[in-house]
């Protein structure tokens, strides 16, 4: 494969940017926070990450969520874990998310909009909360 | 602890990200027996005593985790490379930056494989805090040679905000390309 350079990458980018940055402004738009901490990372968070990218793309729904990734939520055992905020849904953190689980959340969740009750982990735990 | 290499790089760039640095460099260099990187922020640093109790696991500043009692990535790191016959080496300076450096044998039995560096390095962009991070990425053995470097704030001009899942999807592709890695390693 020829390596892309980065002119390349800013034709591919280049029309889609403007309608995106208009939806970022109303706070509507849908955000995957995976967490990345090192319990994350050991987990397998990454394989996490990367399934979500992928799965976006299948879905064709990159244009409407944001993937975030944030430190350790206090759920090293439930880890990789996921937090899901779709705008007129409750907020979820969801727990132990392979790949499969993934799918799962987007076809569910996002796609669906519909809890995966086998995965729910309510909120992070209370010492990581800042008071 | 960690499934590769690039997972423990991960964690020690994260730390960079966040010590207020305005800016971060990053290199990888790999051959067939050897993986050495370099993270260097020009972030808060630190003390030669705060330096002694990072290597703590059981040490954090409590800062951003209050009622946490652990702080694991740079005894990981140290522990990693102690087991499998690596080295590593942290200079810090107290308010103008730490630089951490670690190499590994890649033959050694217990070395942990290499992983997925395109990601990796996906991943650093995703960090918040500096507004320039800089990896140089270099790579000569078997696979063939790999040079390159890339900018924050030239992909962020390219693609807006990295964030956005439609740019991280061509952030992916674009990163895997000039790696010549189609293929994940892990």
């Amino acid at each position: 494969m020829a390596k892309m350079t980065l002119e390349e990458l800013r034709k591919l980018r280049d029309g889609k940017k403007t309608e995106l940055r208009k939806r970022d402004s109303d706070g509507k738009s849908i955000q995957v926070i995976v967490g990345m901490g090192t319990c994350g990372i050991a987990a397998g968070a990454k394989n996490t990450l990367d399934a979500f990218i992928a799965a976006l793309d299948e879905k064709k729904l990159v244009n409407d969520v944001l993937v975030r990734q944030t430190g350790c939520m206090g759920l090293c055992y439930a880890e990789p874990t996921v937090e899901v905020l779709v705008p007129g849904m409750p907020t979820v953190i969801y727990g132990k998310v392979d790949v499969a689980v993934v799918k799962e959340i987007v076809e569910k969740h996002l796609i669906g909009r519909q809890l995966l009750d086998n995965h729910i982990q309510d909120r992070p735990a209370a010492d990581i909360v800042a008071k | 602890m960690h499934f590769t290499l690039s997972d423990l790089a991960a964690d020690i760039a994260q730390n960079a990200a966040e010590s207020g640095a305005t800016i971060v460099e990053a290199d990888f260099m790999e051959n067939d027996s050897e993986f050495r990187f370099v993270i260097k922020d020009n972030g808060k640093g630190m003390t030669e005593e705060q330096l002694e109790r990072a290597k703590d696991p059981f040490h954090t500043d409590g800062i951003k985790h209050p009622g946490r009692r652990v702080g694991l990535g740079i005894p990981f790191l140290i522990q990693t490379a102690v087991q499998t016959n690596g080295a590593w080496d942290i200079r810090s300076r107290k308010g103008s930056g730490t630089t951490v450096e670690a190499r590994f044998d890649l033959s050694n039995l217990d070395a942990p494989p290499v992983g997925d560096v395109p990601g990796l390095i996906r991943t650093m962009f995703l960090y918040e805090g500096p507004g320039e991070l800089l990896v140089r990425r270099s790579y000569r053995g078997t696979r063939g040679t790999v040079d390159y470097e890339v900018r924050k704030t030239e992909l962020v001009d390219a693609l807006g905000t990295l964030e956005d899942a439609g740019a991280l999807v061509l952030l992916d592709r674009y990163l895997r390309s000039i790696d010549g890695t189609d293929e994940k390693d892990d």
